[in-house]
């Protein structure tokens, strides 16, 4: 660009030019990142600290059928934040271990459906959980049997505290049952390679 | 020596005498004195001024006659005031959304309550939120009617495929719109039907649970999920609605409307090449 003088290559107006333009974006930025932040913040919090729930004494329980309990997942909201679980005591000889993990002693499971989250129902006859959205069937262990859903159901870690049980946090599984500490939302894969197309986030 | 009169206020100066009257004027010497002027007159004079005041300073009346004179096409009919019926539908959704922000409450616990108190207990609060709720149907199938009007007139071709991607976007908006608020009565099935909504989401790879925990504000459904959505629905997406909409009636008025296609030229506007 010719400048005022012989060797000049930015001229006085292209330097006041860019000089409001990049005050104008400092103005903007100075805005826009802290509102934009302020929004997408709840994205890369942590979940609140573990909280355990107690469900109720052991006698409670049996390891043949469900038990349904609702816990408060969400305690700030009202009725929408409570959810039915089913729990049972472990059975040792229906129910699947897998290879390096400790089985829990009792079987916690959430009622929140893989397929879009629509809360499942266990009927005690045929032994199964069902959705009443989109046809989501489940087997005794919550594995996939039917319908939509693209993994089983969802579980809460459980323990038993001087004679009472307890359940903590949430946990995802895939079809062989193999657990994922991050529990994924519904609709989201966890076989194979799908679990990297869904990975865990900050916030579970 | 004679001074300048002092410049006095338009109102407080002297008028001159008015023609025609008593015996000053050459052609009316002999008629009668000219009738006072009757409230009327003032009122019309009154309103012709405050009209001239704002449009010597505004140039408001080219700019109208630019964008309400416009020449339409032979052959426009009915179906091309689908858009303005858009329009109409959304100013509706947005004044009695105004008035149902008076008493609805944003909060877990307090929506449903507030939702069912506009129903039962305010004055004509029943008819507003049902204006609210079905306005919002009306709203989407006069968009989509609209949308198939300019689809099946070849009215998105060029020069105006920019008129229908804004448009598109706008329909995209305004299921937004219902999307989110769908979730404000708070009842069952707004609940599970946007626990739902979230989850198809969460289902897209890699982006989806990011785009599901930013609209539930976490991984859980939580006490600010309903306030964010509420936020939604009156604030951001209105916003962008309003500044759409003005895009694209520019668009409009820019590029004029087309004629239906069942329409032949006439051979006068027809441009044809003599061969010598």
């Amino acid at each position: 660009m010719a400048g005022a003088f012989e060797g000049e290559t930015v001229t006085r107006r292209r330097l006041m030019e860019g000089g409001v333009q990049l005050a104008g974006g400092v103005a903007v930025a100075a805005i826009a990142l802290p509102a934009l932040g302020f929004a997408l913040g709840p994205l890369f919090e942590e979940q609140e600290p573990e909280r355990w729930l107690d469900v109720g004494p052991e006698d409670d329980f049996n390891d043949e059928t469900y038990v349904p309990k609702v816990i408060s997942l969400v305690p700030q909201v009202g009725d929408a934040g409570k959810t039915t679980i089913y729990v049972r005591k472990f059975n040792s000889e229906k129910d699947t271990v897998v290879k390096g993990e400790n089985p829990l002693p009792y079987v916690a499971i959430s009622t929140r459906c893989a397929h879009l989250g629509c809360p499942v129902r266990y009927i005690q006859a045929s032994q199964k959980f069902v959705c009443p959205c989109h046809g989501g069937v489940y087997g005794f262990e919550g594995q996939v049997e039917g319908g939509p859903p693209v993994r089983p159901l969802d579980r809460f870690y459980t323990k038993v505290v001087s004679g009472r049980v307890e359940v903590g946090k949430r946990f995802s599984l895939n079809s062989q049952l193999h657990r994922f500490p991050h529990p994924r939302d519904p609709s989201n894969h966890l076989d194979g390679l799908w679990q990297y197309l869904y990975p865990g986030r900050p916030t579970t | 020596m004679k001074l300048p009169t002092p410049p006095l206020p338009k109102a407080l100066r002297p008028s001159p005498k008015r023609p025609g009257g008593g015996r000053n004027g050459k052609n009316g010497r002999n008629g009668p004195p000219p009738p006072e002027p009757t409230v009327k007159d003032h009122l019309v004079e009154g309103t012709a001024t405050a009209v001239g005041w704002l449009d010597e300073r505004t140039g408001a009346t080219p700019f109208l006659r630019g964008f309400l004179y416009r020449k339409v096409p032979k052959g426009t009919n009915w179906f091309y005031t689908l858009g303005s019926a858009t329009l109409f539908a959304f100013l509706s959704q947005a004044i009695t959304g105004v008035f149902l922000a008076m008493y609805y409450e944003p909060d877990a616990t307090r929506a449903y309550e507030s939702a069912s108190h506009i129903t039962n207990d305010v004055f004509l609060g029943e008819f507003v939120r049902g204006m609210h709720k079905w306005g919002s149907s009306v709203m989407i199938i006069l968009i989509f009617l609209h949308m198939g009007r300019t689809f099946f007139f070849g009215a998105y071709k060029y020069p105006r495929e920019l008129n229908w991607v804004i448009g598109v976007l706008l329909l995209v908006l305004t299921l937004m719109m219902g999307l989110t608020g769908y979730l404000l009565p708070f009842d069952q099935r707004s609940f599970w039907a946007t626990v739902v909504a979230v989850n198809i989401n969460a289902s897209g790879p890699i982006v989806g649970p990011y785009l599901a925990d930013f609209l539930r504000a976490g991984a859980e459904f939580g006490p600010t999920t309903i306030s964010r959505f509420y936020a939604m629905h009156m604030l951001l997406i209105p916003g962008l609605i309003v500044a759409l909409i003005g895009a694209h009636i520019y668009l409009v008025t820019k590029l004029g409307t087309t004629a239906p296609p069942w329409l032949k030229a006439e051979k006068k506007d027809l441009i044809t090449e003599e061969i010598p």
